[in-house]
């Protein structure tokens, strides 16, 4: 049983574009059976936050290549990938290196 | 291996072996001590300031390494306000002396050239409304003012001013032995010490008070934008429906990128600067060989990916960011809060087939995911490719150029034997009747028989003719992007100008290589003006 989780999601980079525009979505994530990790946070995102093309953010089950993940400010390969599980206050960011030069 | 009469148990693995990840535990593979924040490459985790060193040191190592830059020479930076070139632009700037004192540890460390940065605007090529383009001007002159260096701001609109001279190539004295690079440091480190000597006290109240750099040419920080002012409505309009004719994406970037680097080039040559420093990183630069590989400039990869490219021969362009791969970019930009002014391009929101570069690009990261050495591999490869022997634009008559890339042709204009040459060969003969009275000679005057202005058919014939006069000064992938351009009327009038210009120069020279003395022992085939 996981308790609901506020965390601040980010997107820069251009991936902002997909979500209105709006850079920093406060998000508080419902309580629910399985802990809150990446993975069900991306399935969350696409439900909820992403307003269109999301085959442009994601792909199968991770994001799409080309998008960095960083959370609170540190690569989520050090932290496990998807796999990771989201903590109350957490910071994930979304960065788009795909758009521009 | 078959296996016949047993059963496949289970399916060969599709993926390679995953990449052994760091754990959580693990410290910086650098200092040891710090805690990793990025991982670069596959597995090395750096800590933040080992991260910065590293970025750094890339960057100085690049410019260093390739010994192009001398001391005082004025560098444009090219910067579009997305990422890489930011960062390049940051870059510039940390290192930037801003006291006087403390030179002589510092010296030898110290990019020594003398910047200033130019942006263009592309707002009217993507589509974007004025009331956008005017907000994003205001958030690139605020960066510009952070940056303090002189600046120019341009509108691709311009590209209908510019002089034709711009599609020429001037040759240029060699840059100049080891020798000569290493001698120019020398004299420039010594001029420096005097100044610092005498003009010390000076200097620093100076720097520290106002805004001027005790640089020995000193320059306006504050540079005027452009002399003309806004664009006006009129080029917009030409411009927005030239970008609109064009029926494909692919045609359309790069006639894009075509137009930006001649207008950067006109800003160069106009103020002065004898370098242009563009942000392409790494994983851009793979993307780009292989696109151009699809897009038929093969012969040119080593122009337009290596770390240099003189093809214009006074003004050189340089690539200091080829070793930064992208998420390296991202990730300094966001640790060290590196300023970034956001712009759609034509290419927003795509999807993945809509276009050659993209389709390349998804390929290459999506490659990248599994295989993390695939930008590497093909950026390494890259690096090795040589340019041709016979000099760029060194030796002058090197060869006809093309019209738009400016690289040496590649194609052989009567290339009939393939479909390509039948197909090109075709198209400058649609109106057979009209054109092939006129086809050979320069265009003539259109009222010279002396018909009055009713020979539309003499007209359209000359239409054709003149975009087989362009076409036929093309290299193979300019060739195929103008193809994708219904007419070639909307483009800029320096094209068309110089397209006609070099057209009548060949008449001309046909008419004349029967007179023309030519020397047994040359190779050339007679003066080339």
């Amino acid at each position: 049983m996981a308790a609901p989780l506020s965390v601040e999601v980010e997107f820069g980079g251009g991936a902002e574009l997909l979500f209105d525009g709006i850079k920093k979505h406060q998000v508080t994530l419902p309580g629910q059976e399985e802990p809150w990790d990446i993975r069900n946070l991306l399935v969350w995102i696409k439900k909820n936050l992403l307003k269109e093309r999301p085959e442009l953010f994601i792909q199968g089950d991770s994001v799409r290549p080309g998008i960095l993940v960083l959370i609170n400010d540190a690569d989520w390969e050090l932290l496990g990938e998807l796999d990771y599980q989201l903590q109350n206050q957490d910071n994930i960011l979304f960065i788009s290196t795909l758009h521009g030069g | 291996m078959c296996q016949v009469g047993e059963d496949y148990v289970e399916p060969p693995p599709r993926e390679p072996p995953p990449v052994p990840r760091p754990g959580c535990g693990q410290k910086c593979v650098k200092c040891k001590q710090g805690d990793p924040v990025v991982v670069i490459r596959a597995g090395d985790a750096f800590c933040r300031d080992c991260f910065k060193a590293f970025y750094v040191h890339k960057f100085r190592a690049m410019l260093g390494k390739n010994r192009l830059i001398f001391p005082g020479e004025k560098v444009l930076l090219a910067w579009s306000g997305g990422p890489s070139s930011s960062s390049m632009v940051w870059q510039v700037l940390e290192v930037r002396p801003h006291h006087p004192q403390g030179l002589s540890q510092d010296s030898a460390k110290r990019l020594r050239f003398v910047p200033g940065v130019v942006y263009v605007d592309e707002g009217a090529a993507c589509g974007q409304s004025p009331e956008d383009r005017a907000k994003t001007l205001a958030e690139v002159k605020q960066v510009l003012h952070v940056v303090n260096f002189p600046w120019h701001l341009v509108a691709l609109e311009e590209v209908f001013s510019l002089p034709p001279s711009v599609l020429r190539c001037c040759p240029q004295e060699p840059a100049g032995t080891e020798g000569a690079y290493k001698s120019a440091v020398d004299s420039f480190l010594q001029q420096y010490h005097v100044l610092g000597a005498e003009g010390a006290e000076d200097s620093c109240g100076r720097a520290r008070g106002e805004e001027e750099r005790p640089w020995p040419q000193s320059q306006d920080p504050h540079s005027l934008p452009s002399p003309a002012g806004p664009p006006s409505a009129a080029q917009t309009e030409a411009l927005c429906r030239l970008f609109e004719s064009v029926r494909t994406l692919t045609a359309k970037e790069e006639l894009l990128q075509t137009l930006r680097s001649h207008l950067i080039l006109h800003v160069a040559r106009a103020h002065g600067y004898s370098k242009v420093m563009t942000g392409d990183s790494c994983t851009r630069l793979a993307i780009k060989l292989m696109t151009n590989l699809a897009l038929g400039r093969g012969a040119f990869l080593a122009w337009d990916t290596g770390f240099s490219d003189e093809r214009h021969g006074d003004v050189v362009v340089v690539r200091p960011m080829r070793d930064h791969t992208l998420k390296e970019v991202a990730f300094y930009n966001r640790l060290f809060a590196v300023p970034l002014v956001f712009t759609p391009a034509v290419d927003t929101k795509a999807p993945e087939k809509a276009s050659v570069h993209r389709l390349m690009e998804a390929f290459i990261l999506r490659l990248q995911a599994q295989f993390p050495s695939t930008v590497s591999t093909v950026y390494r490869t890259g690096e090795k490719l040589v340019k041709a022997p016979r000099d760029g634009c060194g030796g002058g008559p090197s060869g006809p150029r093309c019209l738009l890339c400016l690289c040496t042709l590649d194609i052989d204009t009567a290339d009939s034997a393939t479909a390509f040459g039948a197909q090109t060969s075709s198209l400058s003969q649609m109106p057979p009747s009209t054109l092939q009275a006129e086809a050979g000679t320069p265009t003539a005057p259109c009222c010279a028989v002396g018909e009055g202005p009713g020979c539309c058919w003499k007209a359209r014939g000359r239409t054709d003719d003149a975009q087989a006069q362009v076409t036929q000064q093309l290299c193979y992938g300019c060739r195929g992007n103008m193809s994708d351009l219904p007419s070639l009327d909307r483009l800029p009038p320096y094209i068309l100008a110089e397209a006609q210009l070099r057209s009548q120069r060949a008449g001309v020279m046909q008419e004349i290589q029967e007179y023309l003395i030519e020397d047994s022992s040359d190779e050339a085939e007679g003066p080339q003006s």
